[in-house]
C-alpha cells in the first residue's frame, strides 16, 4: 500500500517537485559510517517519544479496570483485573442517555456542515461573479474571529429561539458552512478539470445536477475528511454544551464526564475509577473513528499546513 | 445581430450569478446572523449591564474602564501570556524535531505518524483528566518517572507556581497535530536542493539551516500564529481540570486563564456586558500578537520566487 495521496489539492505556491519519502540522505558512505550511534540514538528517542504519546491511553485504559484502592499504583497490568466500574457507571450516571445524545448531535454537526461547505464552496469555486473575490476573502477572515466575541450574541440568540437547554445549538449552526471547510472543499474543486462539467453541461445537465452528480462524488475524498473533522469537533465540544444544556437528561458525554469530574473528583466521593472509566468510553469513539478514517485524517491535517 | 449576442450573455452572467449566490446563500446567511450580528451586539453589549433577565442597561465606557481596575481579568491576561509564551515555541520545537526524526524513520514513518497523532483524538475533557491524574503531586505517573530518576516532582496540580508548567506540558502531549504538518512540509522540500548543497560541501547543519528551514518557514510561521491563536483561547483543559461546580478544595488562580474568566463572568454570574468588554480586549490583543508576528515573520520567512530570506 503505497501512499497514495488522498488529498490532491493544488499547492498554492508553484508546484515543487513530487515530494519523495525521506529527507535527502546524505550520501550512502556517510550514512554508513555514522550508521550505529546515530541510528541508535534515532531509534531511541522515537520509542521514547511512543511510549509519552501512548502510555497515557494505555494507563487510562488499565486504570479502568482497576478497583478504586488500586487507580493510582501506576502498575500497567491491574492487580485485581475487575469490570466492576463498567457495571457501576451505569448506575452512577444515564451514560446511555448522554451516549445517544452525542451521537445524534455528531451525525446532524458532521453532516449538516459537509453539505453545506461543500455548497459554497462551490458556489465559490465554479461560478465567476462581480465580488467574488472580496466575498471569499470575507470567509477566510471570518476565521480570524476569536469565538469569545461572538459567543453571548450567539446563546442570545438560541435563548430568543427557545432552544437552549436542547441539543439544537450544538448543531444547528454549521447548516450554514463553515469557513475552515468552504476553504478546504474550495482548494479541491479547484483542482478539478473544468472541462468534465463544461461536457455534463452540454449533456444537458441543470446547475444543481451538476453539484450533485458530478462535483460532489468528484471529491469525496475531501467530504470524508470534512466528515470525520467535525465528527471529532462536535464529539469532544465542551464549551457549548456548558453553555446550552442544563437538564443532566441532555448531557453529551464530555459535558457528563465533566459533571462526573465535578461530583466524584472534587466533591470529596473519590470516585476516580468511575471518571477514568467515563474517559476511556468517551475517548474510545474518537479512537475508533480515528483507525477507521486514518488515512483520511492525516492526509487532512498534513493538508491543512502545507496552505501556509 | 450583436444586439441579441450581448443580451443572452447578459443575461447568461445574470443567471451565473444567481446561481452563484443561491450555491453561497446558505454561507451569507449565516454570515449576517451568526457572525455580523453577534459582532455588531457584542458591541453594543459591551457599553450596558446586561444579565439576560432585564434589558441592556447604557453605562459607556464603564465595562472597559473596570477591565483595567479588575486584578482577575490582568491576572488571567498574565496567566493566558504565560502560557502561550511557554507552550507555543515548546510545542513548535518538538514537533519540527520529531518530524526531522521522522523523516529518517523510513518504512517506520507511517506507524510512527499514527501513534503520534493518537492523543489529538482525544477529547480535551480527558486530556484534563489525565492531567490531574498523571501529574498529581503524591501518586501520579510523572512524578512516579521522575522520582525513578531521583528527582523530587513537584505538586504539579496544587501548587501554584507548577499548575501552569503542568498545564503546559500536558499541552505538549499534542502536538501531534504539528508533526504531520511539518513532516508533510518536509517531504515537499526538493531534494535537489539537498543534492545542491552536498556538492557545495555544506555540513548536516548547514544543509539544515541553509534549505530546510527557509523551505519550510512558511509552515513554521503558520504554526506559530495558529497555535498562538488556540493558546490565547485556551479552555477545556483547564477548566475541566481546575473549575467547575465541586472545586473548592484548592486555589485556583494560577489556572484562571482569559476565557476562562470570560465565560464565568459571562455564563456564571451573568455579567454579559462586562463578558463582552473582555471578549473585544482579548480580540484586540490577538490581532495585535498576530500583527507582530506577521511584521516579524515577513522578515524571516522565505517566499519561493523571492531573492532570499
Amino acid at each position: 500500500m503505497a501512499s497514495t495521496p488522498i488529498l490532491n489539492l493544488p499547492p498554492a505556491a508553484p508546484p515543487p517537485e513530487p515530494p519523495k519519502a525521506g529527507i535527502a540522505p546524505p550520501p550512502v558512505r556517510a550514512a554508513r559510517k555514522r550508521r550505529s550511534p546515530a541510528k541508535i540514538l534515532l531509534w531511541a528517542v522515537l520509542l521514547a517519544a511512543t511510549a509519552i504519546f501512548i502510555y497515557p491511553l494505555l494507563w487510562l485504559l488499565s486504570a479502568s479496570f482497576k478497583p478504586q484502592s488500586e487507580v493510582f499504583d501506576n502498575r500497567l497490568i491491574p492487580q485485581t483485573p475487575t469490570v466492576a466500574n463498567y457495571v457501576e457507571i451505569w448506575n452512577a450516571a444515564p451514560l446511555a442517555l448522554w451516549m445517544g445524545n452525542t451521537v445524534l448531535v455528531t451525525v446532524l454537526a458532521a453532516v449538516a456542515v459537509t453539505l453545506s461547505s461543500s455548497m459554497v464552496a462551490w458556489g465559490f469555486s465554479y461560478y465567476r461573479f462581480r465580488g467574488r473575490n472580496a466575498l471569499f476573502f470575507l470567509v477566510l477572515a471570518t476565521m480570524m474571529l476569536p469565538g469569545a466575541v461572538t459567543l453571548i450574541p450567539t446563546f442570545l440568540i438560541w435563548n430568543a429561539l427557545g432552544q437552549v437547554g436542547t441539543l439544537t445549538p450544538l448543531w444547528a449552526g454549521n447548516l450554514f458552512g463553515s469557513a475552515f471547510y468552504i476553504f478546504l472543499l474550495r482548494q479541491f474543486f479547484l483542482g478539478l478539470p473544468r472541462q468534465i462539467f463544461e461536457a455534463a453541461r452540454t449533456d444537458g445537465a441543470n446547475d444543481w445536477q451538476l453539484f450533485r452528480h458530478f462535483a460532489l462524488p468528484l471529491c469525496k475524498p475531501a467530504l470524508i475528511v470534512t466528515l470525520l473533522f467535525e465528527a471529532q469537533a462536535a464529539w469532544t465540544d465542551l464549551m457549548r454544551p456548558l453553555i446550552y444544556l442544563r437538564d443532566s437528561n441532555t448531557f453529551t458525554v464530555p459535558r457528563g464526564l465533566k459533571a462526573m469530574v465535578d461530583q466524584f473528583g472534587f466533591a470529596g466521593n473519590w470516585h476516580w475509577e468511575l471518571i477514568v472509566t467515563a474517559s476511556v468510553i468517551t475517548t474510545l469513539p474518537m479512537i475508533v473513528l480515528f483507525f477507521l478514517g486514518q488515512r483520511h485524517f492525516i492526509e487532512g491535517v498534513a493538508t491543512t499546513g502545507v496552505k501556509g | 445581430m450583436p444586439g441579441t449576442r450581448v443580451h443572452t450573455l447578459r443575461s447568461r452572467n445574470r443567471r451565473q450569478t444567481r446561481n452563484a449566490l443561491l450555491f453561497i446563500s446558505p454561507w451569507i446567511l449565516g454570515f449576517l446572523i451568526f457572525t455580523l450580528w453577534p459582532i455588531l451586539y457584542s458591541g453594543y453589549l459591551s457599553l450596558t449591564d446586561y444579565d439576560v433577565l432585564n434589558d441592556p442597561n447604557f453605562v459607556g465606557l464603564a465595562n472597559y474602564r473596570e477591565l483595567t481596575q479588575d486584578p482577575r481579568v490582568l491576572l488571567s491576561l498574565r496567566n493566558t501570556l504565560y502560557y502561550a509564551a511557554l507552550s507555543v515555541p515548546l510545542h513548535v520545537g518538538i514537533a519540527l524535531l520529531l518530524a526531522l526524526l521522522l523523516m529518517r524513520a523510513r518504512r517506520a514513518t507511517g506507524f510512527f505518524r499514527t501513534v503520534f497523532y493518537l492523543p489529538n483524538m482525544t477529547p480535551p475533557v480527558a486530556v484534563g483528566i489525565l492531567l490531574l491524574l498523571l501529574f498529581n503531586g503524591h501518586n501520579g505517573l510523572v512524578n512516579a518517572v521522575l522520582g525513578f530518576f531521583g528527582i523530587p516532582g513537584p505538586d504539579w496540580t496544587t501548587d501554584s507556581t507548577w499548575i501552569k508548567p503542568g498545564l503546559v506540558l500536558m499541552s505538549l502531549w499534542t502536538l501531534g497535530g504539528s508533526t504531520i504538518i511539518l513532516l508533510a512540509a518536509l517531504n515537499n522540500v526538493p531534494r535537489d536542493l539537498y543534492d545542491a548543497a552536498l556538492v557545495d560541501g555544506a555540513s548536516a547543519w548547514r544543509r539544515f539551516r541553509t534549505v530546510t528551514v527557509p523551505m519550510i518557514s512558511g509552515t513554521l510561521f503558520f504554526l506559530v500564529i495558529v497555535n498562538t491563536i488556540a493558546a490565547m483561547q485556551s479552555f477545556t483543559e483547564a477548566y475541566t481540570a481546575y473549575f467547575g461546580a465541586g472545586n473548592t478544595t484548592y486555589s485556583n488562580d494560577a489556572a484562571l486563564f482569559y476565557v476562562i474568566y470570560l465565560f464565568r463572568q459571562a455564563f456564571e454570574y451573568l455579567n454579559m456586558g462586562f463578558a463582552s468588554a473582555m471578549a473585544w480586549l482579548l480580540f484586540a490583543i490577538i490581532m495585535a500578537i498576530t500583527a507582530v508576528q506577521y511584521v516579524v515573520g515577513r522578515k524571516l520567512v522565505f517566499y519561493e520566487g523571492e531573492d532570499g530570506g
